[in-house]
């Protein structure tokens, strides 16, 4: 008599896939290896803390809604704080993206982690414009004037409209930072599964990712 | 999917999984994520309480009406004859032939068609102006309006536009414009009591969010215009990254706004549909660098990678190292 190890249930399936793809060891390694000795690594991480400091400031001025921050003091300081996070989020995922390129970090089926972290830094920079478009003061009616004929010119502003403040508010605050959050889950757990890529004399830099797992 | 299979290296260790199987040392993953996120927020705490954020309030069309009287009649005029930036705009707002930005032999703008139609003589002049209880003198030049013919309007307005291009700061009254000087005399009038406002964003709802006509109507001004260039925000001063007041803004758009900068982008009539759709395949090219032989071995070529891991390259630490 031959026992399947096929579970029956689809939770059962999709447990066993996860616990497959990852090991408690590769999801919350202790050690790594020795050429995880650079400054540089520290960005990834800088990256991940000041989204989340972004997300609390927006969590809390979304609580007040979107016209506290004009009125009060407590609110101009939160989003003083909302700003400030998106710039150091920005300016430490830079400093990442250069860092991983110059590791050529897509090497050894590492291209799908590469893939979701350009996605994650293109769906930042759109939550980031929405951001300036809901400001509802004199820099938001100027960057929405301007940017609508970008948007415009090729048939998107048909649908995002830019100067509908409500839409890209919505966006801002529920759509955009979804999906850019998704991205992050799923870029960080490519991170975890293949581990951090390891320097050139290990892996050559030229030949194509060996194989791209979804 | 399945790719081509890398060939082995001569002289380096080479695993199928792509991981490293050689020493590691101790790293406190989470640990390092608590600090970064404690340092994070203290840094993000000490910007916000020493440089704060900017917040210059908004240009309504009661501050532009009284601050800028000609400038707001010049600009409804050109709203009243179809001459104004949105009233020959094209898709989404208008039918305007001709108008839309084209990419090579493609037009994305008329494809994707008039989705947020505006009428600027009817939105922002005229419907406005009829809500306007109690006033003899516009009645009677409403009246007027409404009974001419289409072209005896255009005639109207045009002719009016064209006195006040002239003599900008001295408003035609002549009959020959017709009902035009009171009707603009009376929308000026609403404007600055604040109920234009009201009037362009409800349209007919209690309830709403959408600023569109309001903003293309102050847009269609120079008052915006100027007052943006005095803050650094105009195109030409690389407005779209800057932020009011000399505070940090969007510098992560500084390749977008560059193109706006230089030829042949900064001459053609088409300069927004071609930025875009450089920065359509740049962007695309950034997510597929693993794929695009020659920009992925840059980093082999320009070896950046011997600072990052220049403590492992110093001593033998590859599999099979001592």
């Amino acid at each position: 008599m031959t026992i399947s190890a096929r579970p029956p249930t689809w939770t059962g399936r999709l447990r066993g896939r996860a616990v497959h793809a990852f090991p408690s060891d590769t999801l919350l390694p202790e050690r790594q290896p020795v050429y995880v000795a650079s400054w540089i690594y520290v960005f990834g991480v800088l990256t991940l803390a000041a989204f989340l400091v972004v997300l609390g400031s927006g969590v809390v001025l979304a609580v007040a809604g979107p016209q506290w921050w004009h009125r009060s003091s407590a609110g101009h300081f939160v989003n003083s704080l909302h700003l400030w996070s998106v710039e150091l989020f920005m300016a430490f995922m830079v400093v990442h993206l250069w860092g991983k390129f110059w590791m050529a970090a897509w090497r050894g089926r590492r291209a799908m982690t590469w893939v979701t972290g350009a996605v994650c830094f293109l769906g930042s920079i759109g939550t980031a414009f929405t951001g300036y478009l809901v400001q509802s003061n004199f820099d938001s009616q100027q960057i929405s004037t301007q940017a609508k004929d970008g948007l415009n010119s090729v048939g998107i502003g048909a649908f995002f409209n830019v100067l509908n403040f409500g839409q890209m508010l919505m966006w801002h605050i529920v759509l955009l930072p979804l999906a850019v959050g998704i991205v992050v889950v799923v870029h960080v757990l490519q991170v975890r599964r293949r581990g951090v890529v390891p320097p050139f004399d290990v892996l050559p830099v030229d030949q194509p990712p060996e194989r791209i797992q979804l | 999917m399945t790719m081509l299979r890398t060939p082995p290296a001569p002289t380096a260790p080479q695993h199928d999984d792509g991981k490293w199987h050689g020493r590691t040392r101790e790293y406190d993953l989470v640990k390092e994520f608590v600090i970064a996120l404690v340092v994070v927020a203290l840094l993000t705490t000490a910007l916000a309480a020493i440089f704060s954020s900017p917040d210059i309030k908004q240009v309504t069309l009661a501050t532009w009406s009284r601050s800028a009287p000609d400038d707001f009649v010049a600009t409804a005029a050109t709203e009243l004859d179809g001459t104004s930036g949105t009233a020959s705009y094209g898709a989404p707002y208008t039918h305007t032939a001709g108008a839309a930005q084209k990419l090579g032999p493609v037009s994305l703008q008329h494809l994707a068609g008039v989705t947020q139609p505006v009428d600027t003589v009817n939105d922002f002049v005229v419907n406005p102006l009829d809500s306007i209880p109690a006033d003899p003198t516009l009645g009677i030049a409403l009246g007027a309006w409404h009974a001419a013919t289409a072209a005896q309007q255009q005639t109207w307005a045009t002719d009016y536009d064209t006195a006040l291009a002239k003599a900008p700061t001295t408003r035609p009254t002549d009959s020959t414009f017709g009902p035009v000087p009171t009707m603009l005399d009376r929308l000026l009038h609403l404007a600055q009591a604040g109920g234009l406002d009201g009037a362009l964003l409800l349209q007919g709802q209690f309830f709403q969010t959408d600023y569109t006509k309001s903003l293309l109507f102050i847009a269609d001004g120079t008052f915006l215009a100027d007052k943006a260039a005095g803050e650094h925000l105009a195109g030409d001063q690389w407005g779209m990254m800057n932020e009011t007041g000399g505070y940090p803004g969007q510098a992560w758009l500084w390749l977008y706004t560059f193109w706006y900068q230089v030829p042949p982008f900064s001459t053609s009539d088409n300069a927004d549909a071609l930025v875009w759709g450089v920065m359509a395949l740049l962007s695309l090219g950034l997510v597929c660098i693993p794929f695009i032989p020659g920009i992925r071995s840059i980093p082999r070529w320009i070896p950046v990678h011997r600072l990052i891991w220049r403590n492992y390259y110093r001593q033998d630490n590859r599999p099979g190292g001592m």
